[in-house]
C-alpha cells in the first residue's frame, strides 16, 4: 500500500497509525479471516450477475459496444449512525433551502431584493426559465429528487461538491449494489445491522403522489425516458417497474385541452404526474428546442395550467449551476435562518477579475470546471494534467472566463477497493438522494462512487469510475 | 397498457417464435439432406425450401447465388445482415424486451438476455456439423422462454399481446412450411405409403414436433391428406393452424376496450373456417390456394391488430377521446 497516499488522504477504513477504525472493525476482522482468493471469486460472480441482469449504461461518444457495465466494487463503504445523522440533517437542510430559493426566484425574488444574489446572476442564467414565473407548484417543491454530491476530507469534514437538481441518476445502482452484496455476502449482513435502502422506490412513489395536482384522488404516475438509447435507460425502466408505473417516451403522450394523456391499448388515459428524465430543453418543442423529438408538444401549457406535475419541476437548473452553488450557504441562512450544516468547497468565480488572476497564476494546483458542465466532462484537474493540457485550458478560460469556476484540488477520502493488485485505497465520493414532497426524506446511504485508477480523483462513471455499496450502520 | 409496450411485447414474442421456427425449418433441411433423394432435383432444390419458407430467397441469391447447405445454414442462422436470421431475431427480441423491461418479469428478461449473451459467445462462423446442436439450443431457449413466461407473468393484457405475437407467427410459419414442402413433395404423391413418403413427410412432421402425434392419432402410413388435416384442422396439435387461431382468438377476446372490432371479426371468421372446414374441401380447392388464402388473411389480421392496439396515431385516439 502506498503510505504517502495513506498519510495525505483520509482513509475511510484505516486510521493514520494503520489501525482499523471502529466502524470498520467487524468488517476488517471478517476480511482478515477470509481465505485467499475469495474476494476475487465473488467479484467474478458479481460481474456475471450484473451482466446477466443487464445492469448497463451507455457512454456518450464511445464507439463499439453500446452497453457497458459500470464497475462494481465489492468492498463496502461504511458510515456510523452518528456520522450519518449529521449528514442527513445537513442534506435535508440544504435541499429545503434550494427549493425555497427556486420558489422565490420564480415568484417575489426576495433574495435578489435583499441583495444576497444579483439579479444578473439569476435572471441572465441560461437555466432560468421565465415561463415558470408565477407558476405555483404543489408544496412549493421544484426539485423533488435531488442528488447531492459529497466528499470527505477528514474525520469530520464533508464538503458538498455539487447539487444535482435536474435529472440526477445513479439511484438504481445504489439499489442493485445492495442486492448484489446481500447475495454475495449474506454472512456480512448477519454480522452487521445495516440500515435498509430497498424502500427507496416506495418512498419515491409517495413523493410523486404528493406532487400531484391537488383534487386528484388517484393520480396516474409515469416515468418519462428519452428512450432505450439513453445512458441511464436501465435506471428509468428499473424505477418504473419497481414503482409499478408505466415507462413512457414522449411519443406515448399527447396533450389535449391542456391535459396530458398516454396512448394505451384501451384508448387515451390521463396522466397526472410525470417523473421525467428528459432535460428541460427537450420536453416541449413548442416552448423549448423546436427540433426535440423526445418531448410532448403542449406539455408546458398543461404543466403551467396545473393539470400535470413534472418531477423535477422546470427551471431547477438555475439552482444547481456551479456559479449559483456559491450562494447556497447564504440561501440556508436567508430562507431557514439556520447555520449551514454542510460546507461548500471554497470556490473561485472566474467572472471576478481578482479570482481570475489568482486562478490563472495557480492553474497546476486547482480543479477548473465549466459552470454548465456535468458528468466530469470538460474539466481540468491541474495536478494530474500535463503542461500542454494546462496551457490549452488557459486559452479556453481567457476566451470566456465567466464560463468557469475553480476549486482547490480536494484530498478526497479513500476507501479500500478490490483492484488487480489486491485491496488498495481508491478515492471515493458519495451521492445521497434526497426526496421532497410534503416532507423531505432520504434513505440512509447513497451511491458511493470510486475512482478505480490509482491516484485519480475523478469518480464519474463516464470517466471510468466504479460504484460501491454504502452502508449506514444502526446504533 | 401503453400501446408502445403492447407493441414491444408483441414483437418480442414474435421474434422468439420466429427464431425457433427458423431453427426448426433448418433442422429439417439438415435431416433431409442426409436422406437419399428420391425426388427430382439437386441439393440446391432442397436448400431453397428453407429460404422460401422464411421469405429470404432473393436476398440470399444476391449475396451467395446458388443455395448450398453451408451458406444457407449460415445465412439463416447467424448472418447479422439477414434481418430474418436467427441471430437478428434474437437480437430484436432482446431489444424489444429491453425496452419493456418493466412489463416483463425479471426471469423473462434474464432468459432473453442470457440467450443473447450466449449467442454472442458462439463463433461467428460455425462448422456445418455443429449446426444441429445450435438448432437444438435455439429451440430449447425458446421453450425455456415460453415456460418462464407462463410460469412468472401476470395473466393480464400483456400476456395477451405476447400470445398474439407468438401464435400469429407460428400459424404463419406452419402454413408456409406446409405450402413449400407440399410443392417439393408433390412428385411422391404417386406412391403414397412408400419409404420415401415416410421419410419426407416424416421430416416435415418432425419439423413441427408432430411426428409422434401423427403416429398416435392415425396409427397408419403417412399420407399428405392426413398430414394436412393434422397441421391445419386439428385443434389438439399445438402447432396446427386451428390451434394457433384458437389462441389468437382467446388473446383478442381478453383485451378490453372499444378498439379492435374488425380484428375480432376477422379472427372469428378465420377460426370458424378452420373449425368447420374439411380436409377434402381444402384439397379439392387446392392446398396451395387454401394456404395462400390463409396467409393473406393472417396478414390482414396482423394489420388490424397493429392499427387497433399498437399504432400511436394521434388522429384515431383523439377521435376516441371526443366520443
Amino acid at each position: 500500500m502506498d503510505t504517502k497516499t495513506l498519510k495525505k488522504y483520509f482513509n475511510e477504513m484505516y486510521a493514520d497509525n494503520g489501525a482499523v477504525r471502529e466502524i470498520y472493525e467487524r468488517y476488517g476482522r471478517w476480511l482478515k479471516d477470509l481465505p485467499d482468493g475469495t474476494l476475487e471469486r465473488r467479484n467474478a460472480e458479481a460481474e456475471l450477475l450484473f451482466r446477466r441482469l443487464g445492469i448497463t449504461f451507455a457512454v456518450y461518444g464511445e464507439a463499439g459496444e453500446a452497453e457497458r457495465l459500470i464497475p462494481f466494487d465489492i468492498v463496502p463503504r461504511i458510515f456510523g449512525a452518528s456520522e450519518w445523522q449529521r449528514l442527513e440533517l445537513g442534506l435535508k437542510q440544504r435541499v429545503r433551502a434550494l427549493n425555497a430559493f427556486l420558489h422565490d426566484i420564480y415568484h417575489d425574488q426576495e433574495i435578489i431584493k435583499a441583495g444576497i444574489i444579483s439579479a444578473h446572476q439569476v435572471l441572465n442564467n441560461a437555466q432560468y426559465r421565465p415561463e415558470m414565473k408565477g407558476v405555483d407548484l404543489p408544496n412549493q417543491v421544484y426539485a423533488h429528487i435531488a442528488g447531492i454530491d459529497l466528499v470527505r476530507i477528514s474525520e469530520n469534514d464533508f464538503y458538498v461538491l455539487e447539487d444535482n437538481l435536474r435529472t440526477p441518476s445513479g439511484v438504481s445502482y445504489m439499489l442493485e449494489n445492495r442486492k448484489t452484496m446481500m447475495r454475495l455476502f449474506p454472512e456480512l449482513f448477519v454480522k452487521h445491522a445495516i440500515e435498509p435502502v430497498e424502500h427507496y422506490p416506495q418512498m419515491l412513489l409517495n413523493t410523486l403522489r404528493e406532487a400531484a395536482p391537488p383534487n386528484v384522488a388517484y393520480p396516474v404516475i409515469v416515468v418519462m425516458t428519452p428512450g432505450s438509447y439513453n445512458s441511464a435507460y436501465f435506471e428509468h425502466a428499473y424505477l418504473a417497474s419497481q414503482m409499478g408505473v408505466e415507462l413512457v417516451e414522449g411519443q406515448d403522450l399527447f396533450v389535449n385541452q391542456q391535459k396530458v394523456y398516454m396512448h394505451t391499448t384501451e384508448g387515451p388515459q390521463q396522466v397526472h404526474v410525470i417523473y421525467r428524465r428528459v432535460d428541460d430543453d427537450f420536453i416541449d418543442p413548442r416552448v423549448f428546442r423546436p427540433d426535440s423529438t423526445l418531448g410532448v408538444p403542449g406539455l408546458m401549457d398543461a404543466y403551467c395550467s396545473g393539470n400535470v406535475a413534472l418531477a423535477n419541476g422546470v427551471g431547477t437548473g438555475v439552482a444547481d449551476d456551479k456559479s449559483t452553488y456559491l450562494f447556497v450557504p447564504e440561501m440556508i441562512r436567508f430562507y431557514l435562518g439556520e447555520a449551514p450544516i454542510l460546507s461548500n468547497v471554497p470556490t473561485w468565480r472566474l467572472s471576478e477579475p481578482e479570482d481570475l488572476s489568482y486562478v490563472l497564476a495557480h492553474l497546476p494546483e486547482l480543479v477548473i470546471k465549466e459552470v454548465q458542465g456535468s458528468g466530469g466532462y470538460g474539466m481540468l484537474v491541474g495536478p494530474t494534467s500535463s503542461k500542454a493540457e494546462i496551457e490549452a485550458y488557459r486559452l479556453r478560460i481567457l476566451a470566456e472566463p465567466a464560463k468557469f469556476i475553480a476549486q482547490p484540488t480536494l484530498a478526497l477520502s479513500s476507501c479500500p477497493t478490490l483492484v488487480e493488485s489486491g485491496v488498495a485505497p481508491r478515492h471515493v465520493d458519495l451521492r445521497p438522494f434526497v426526496l421532497s414532497g410534503k416532507d423531505v426524506r432520504i434513505v440512509p446511504g447513497g451511491l458511493t462512487r470510486v475512482a478505480l485508477t490509482e491516484g485519480s480523483l475523478v469518480v464519474n462513471s463516464s470517466q471510468g469510475g466504479g460504484t460501491k455499496d454504502t452502508w449506514v450502520l444502526e446504533d | 397498457m401503453l400501446s408502445r409496450t403492447a407493441e414491444n411485447l408483441f414483437w418480442m414474442a414474435r421474434h422468439i417464435e420466429r427464431a425457433e421456427n427458423t431453427a426448426r425449418v433448418l433442422d429439417v433441411a439438415h435431416r433431409t439432406s442426409l436422406l437419399p433423394l428420391d425426388i427430382e432435383g439437386t441439393q440446391a432444390y432442397l436448400w431453397y425450401a428453407p429460404l422460401n419458407i422464411t421469405g429470404c430467397a432473393d436476398s440470399y441469391e444476391v449475396k451467395y447465388g446458388l443455395a448450398k447447405a453451408e451458406t444457407v445454414s449460415h445465412y439463416m442462422a447467424l448472418d447479422p445482415d439477414n434481418p430474418t436470421s436467427i441471430y437478428s431475431c434474437l437480437k430484436l427480441a432482446r431489444e424489444n424486451a429491453r425496452t419493456v423491461r418493466g412489463a416483463i418479469t425479471s426471469e423473462m428478461w434474464e432468459v432473453i438476455n442470457d440467450t443473447w449473451l450466449e449467442l454472442n459467445r458462439l463463433p461467428k462462423q460455425m462448422d456445418y456439423e455443429n449446426f444441429r446442436d445450435f438448432f437444438d439450443w435455439v429451440k430449447n431457449r425458446s421453450h425455456l422462454f415460453r415456460g418462464v413466461t407462463l410460469g412468472t407473468i401476470t395473466k393480464d393484457i400483456g400476456l395477451s399481446f405476447i400470445k398474439l405475437g407468438t401464435f400469429l407467427e407460428r400459424a404463419d410459419n406452419t402454413a408456409r412450411i406446409l405450402d413449400v414442402k407440399y410443392h417439393i413433395l408433390l412428385p411422391s404423391l404417386n406412391h403414397v405409403g412408400g419409404a420415401a413418403d415416410y421419410y419426407q413427410w416424416g421430416s416435415l412432421l418432425k419439423s413441427v414436433s408432430a411426428f409422434e402425434a401423427y403416429q398416435k392419432t392415425y396409427r397408419d402410413v403417412i399420407s399428405p391428406q392426413r398430414v394436412s388435416e393434422l397441421l391445419i384442422f386439428r385443434d389438439d396439435m399445438p402447432r396446427s393452424l386451428h390451434a394457433c387461431m384458437d389462441e389468437v382468438e382467446d388473446a383478442l377476446m381478453a383485451i378490453n376496450g372499444l378498439s379492435g372490432k374488425e380484428a375480432r371479426r376477422l379472427v372469428g371468421e378465420q377460426h370458424a373456417a378452420l373449425h368447420f372446414g374439411l380436409t377434402q374441401d381444402a384439397f379439392s380447392e387446392g392446398l396451395h390456394e387454401f394456404l395462400t388464402a390463409f396467409l393473406k388473411n393472417t396478414a390482414l389480421l396482423s394489420r388490424e391488430i397493429r392499427e387497433a392496439y399498437l399504432s400511436r396515431q394521434d388522429t384515431t385516439l383523439n377521435r376516441q377521446l371526443t366520443i
